[in-house]
């Protein structure tokens, strides 16, 4: 087997790994952008309190005696979803509910004022130092010859994919069969008439950012992990990567925005091996510009007809 | 009415508690390689209670606050004689008479500190207008706006570096590159609503930047470009000697050297420049294209109906917005002398849209009411430096929610029927 199919092999896991966390926060992005139509600019910083708390919970936890692994991170990912939670309805509530219906700008501005808030919020209560933590998970399982330059799929990487592919299949199960789900995708549809028709409309709103925001701490925890470092910063990249990949496979999609990461992921990953690891957010950016062009509407999304 | 107030009270305490909980009331720290965490201290615990205190006590009497807040006398209304007053065109001109030579008189009066201040006042103002005219007019929300800036700064900066180009020169050819970008850009993106153009220019002012970190044989990657020549005054230097076939300007005049000098000629420089931008967006406004630019930003649908091309008045809106952010870039570059792509982050970009929506979309006292808030507040409040991006943030989200028009909303002369 030549080198290079394994080099590429380990490349398209790379970048699976860090498009299955995009695709996470993309959720985010595209069912608020489905039901109220607005981007929720601060979604990034979210995922940044998310990788916080998890490295709070952890170091919390292991303080208190428990050194059990699981336990360790299934802690994390309660308490990191939970304070998210409480992140996301706090945004909704101060930042858009106020702002509905008026000048579709406006809301924007004000989660732009929001994200900055979040970020220095964090930077003086913790300072903008990067904060690092030990691995936890080490190992991994190498693909192809023992001897030779071979791929490497490591623990780390395989609960990423499990992580979310089970919380994928929540979500899907939960919009699809339960009745809240239901409630969402009527919102989606229409929510003028959703609210008619005697639902809680600003509740499903409010429900959609909590949703969202736990699936960012979801992606905060599985990432901060896996690169072990964290600072006040990283999350408006990852929000413009994540709203990237949401357009990408069309706004208002969830399918849209799994495949979008996932495509986002790769394509970064790819550029990073085969080209130059600094130029990675620049082809990210251009990809974006790019499908803008020519597809507007995404990869999976429908056309948008603007309407008087 | 208390009692059916009490749920939302407890819940919106405790979700105070579990937002700050962990994040304020507890600190990681770096032991080793290990992460421990400690106790942020008890006067973190008591802001947390206060705060939560204040939320449960806030929901639980709020129907009697805003019955109180109505029955507030209403802020006093300005007489209607003084508004109409200040529509008249002659009081209008008056005022910016007396603002211009309010201004001329400025660096004279006050000392250096004082007139540097001023000159960083002015370039924000230019910044502030250029995007105006995208944001506030042309209704298209530019997040990317310091992409334009740092187009124009490194072109001037590259160009006197590698050709030896003087300002003036340099001015203008930062302007028609930043011009040629927003073209390039515009092209493509014009035609997206407006949220999606918000995104792709914030890529685009991050693409900018990555390049001119990465890009280390043309822009010196991160340690910028030093030594960009200064202004000159019809080919006279400001410094103590002037360089080879350069006369200075104190020689020139007959004057002994003196520091300032050159201070004040940038601040007169950037407060010409500032007053070409205000007269030529002034004109602009008047012409039908200033005016499509509000018809567009009020009714995208009518426009088209109406026979007007959205997409070539966007471009323009964008191109011409572009090539002031170029001119503000080469005038930086020229006064601080050397650039770098810290200069030039997403941070900058949201404070000149600050200075934007602050002073109320489309109106240019406005805009130059909130450069002067954005720029000396900070100043004056140094102890407060390390809370300003915080407030900043607070202040925009308070700011769309309670007046999102702005500080001074521009007026169209108008007429109104009286009965």
């Amino acid at each position: 087997m030549p080198e290079s199919l394994f080099y590429f092999i380990q490349q398209l896991l790379n970048g699976l790994t860090v498009g299955s966390t995009y695709a996470l926060i993309a959720i985010g992005y595209t069912m608020v952008y489905g039901i109220i139509g607005m981007i929720n600019f601060a979604h990034g910083e979210v995922y940044m309190i998310g990788s916080y708390i998890a490295f709070t919970a952890i170091a919390a936890l292991a303080l208190f005696g428990i050194e059990f692994l699981p336990l360790l991170i299934i802690g994390a990912f309660i308490v990191s979803m939970i304070v998210t939670s409480a992140y996301g309805y706090s945004i909704e509530r101060v930042a858009y509910r106020p702002l509905r219906g008026g000048n579709r700008l406006i809301p924007l501005i004000s989660a732009i004022g929001m994200s900055i808030f979040l970020q220095n919020l964090v930077r003086l209560a913790q300072g903008s130092r990067d904060i690092a933590m030990p691995t936890l998970i080490t190992g991994g399982v190498s693909i192809g010859p023992e001897d030779a330059f071979n791929a490497n799929l490591s623990y780390m990487q395989m609960i990423i994919f499990a992580v979310t592919l089970i919380t994928m299949t929540l979500l899907t199960l939960f919009i699809t069969r339960s009745r809240m789900g239901r409630a969402c995708r009527a919102c989606a549809e229409d929510l003028k008439m959703t609210n008619l028709l005697g639902i809680n409309t600003n509740g499903i709103i409010a429900l959609t950012f909590v949703i969202g925001a736990a699936l960012a701490a979801v992606a905060g925890v599985l990432l901060g992990m896996y690169y072990g470092v964290i600072n006040p910063y990283i999350g408006f990249m990852a929000g413009l990567k994540a709203f990237t990949a949401a357009v990408l496979g069309g706004i208002g999609s969830i399918p849209g925005a799994v495949l979008g990461g996932l495509l986002l992921g790769v394509t970064e990953a790819m550029t990073a091996g085969y080209f130059s690891s600094e130029y990675k957010d620049v082809v990210a950016f251009s990809l974006l510009i790019l499908v803008l062009l020519f597809r507007p509407s995404g990869i999976l999304g429908r056309p948008e007809v603007e309407k008087v | 009415m208390m009692i059916q107030n009490l749920k939302p009270a407890v819940i919106s305490a405790v979700v105070v508690v579990v937002l700050t909980g962990l994040l304020m009331g507890v600190r990681l720290e770096q032991l080793g390689t290990g992460l421990t965490v400690t106790g942020a201290g008890p006067d973190v615990y008591w802001k947390i209670a206060a705060a939560a205190a204040f939320m449960f006590f806030f929901n639980l009497f709020r129907d009697h606050l805003s019955a109180l807040w109505k029955a507030l006398p209403g802020m006093p209304k300005t007489p209607t004689t003084l508004s109409d007053a200040a529509e008249k065109p002659l009081v209008r001109r008056l005022f910016w008479c007396f603002l211009i030579a309010a201004a001329l008189i400025w660096p004279f009066m006050a000392n250096r500190g004082g007139t540097d201040l001023a000159t960083l006042v002015l370039i924000y103002i230019m910044l502030g207008l250029g995007l105006n005219i995208v944001v506030g007019l042309a209704g298209l929300l530019d997040l990317g706006y310091v992409g334009f800036y740092a187009v124009g700064a490194y072109s001037y900066a590259l160009l006197a570096m590698y050709f030896g180009v003087g300002f003036w020169t340099g001015l203008i050819a930062a302007g028609c590159m930043a011009a040629l970008f927003g073209f390039l850009l515009g092209f493509p993106v014009l035609r997206l609503r407006g949220d999606y153009l918000a995104i792709v220019t914030l890529g685009f002012g991050e693409i900018i930047r990555i390049l001119l970190n990465n890009m280390t044989w043309l822009t010196n990657g991160p340690n910028g470009i030093g030594g960009i020549p200064k202004p000159t005054l019809f080919g006279l230097e400001f410094s103590r000697r002037a360089s080879e076939g350069m006369q200075s300007f104190h020689d020139f005049v007959g004057i002994s050297y003196d520091s300032s000098h050159r201070v004040i000629f940038l601040y007169l420089l950037a407060l010409l420049l500032v007053l070409i931008t205000l007269f030529v967006i002034n004109r602009l406004l008047r012409m039908p294209i200033g005016r499509a630019w509000e018809a567009l930003r009020e009714d995208e649908i009518a426009c088209r109906s109406l026979g007007i091309n959205p997409t070539a008045i966007k471009l323009n809106a964008f191109t011409i917005g572009a090539t002031f952010a170029g001119f503000a870039g080469c005038f930086f570059a020229a006064r601080q002398g050397f650039i770098s792509p810290e200069s030039f982050t997403f941070i900058e970009s949201a404070i000149i849209l600050a200075i934007v929506v602050l002073g109320g979309m489309g109106s240019q006292v406005g805009v130059i009411l909130a450069a002067i808030i954005m720029t000396v507040l900070p100043e004056m409040a140094r102890e407060f430096n390390e809370y300003r991006m915080l407030l900043f943030g607070l202040m925009m989200v308070l700011m769309m929610i309670w007046r999102p028009q702005g500080l001074l909303p521009m007026k169209r002369p108008h007429m109104e029927l009286r009965t």
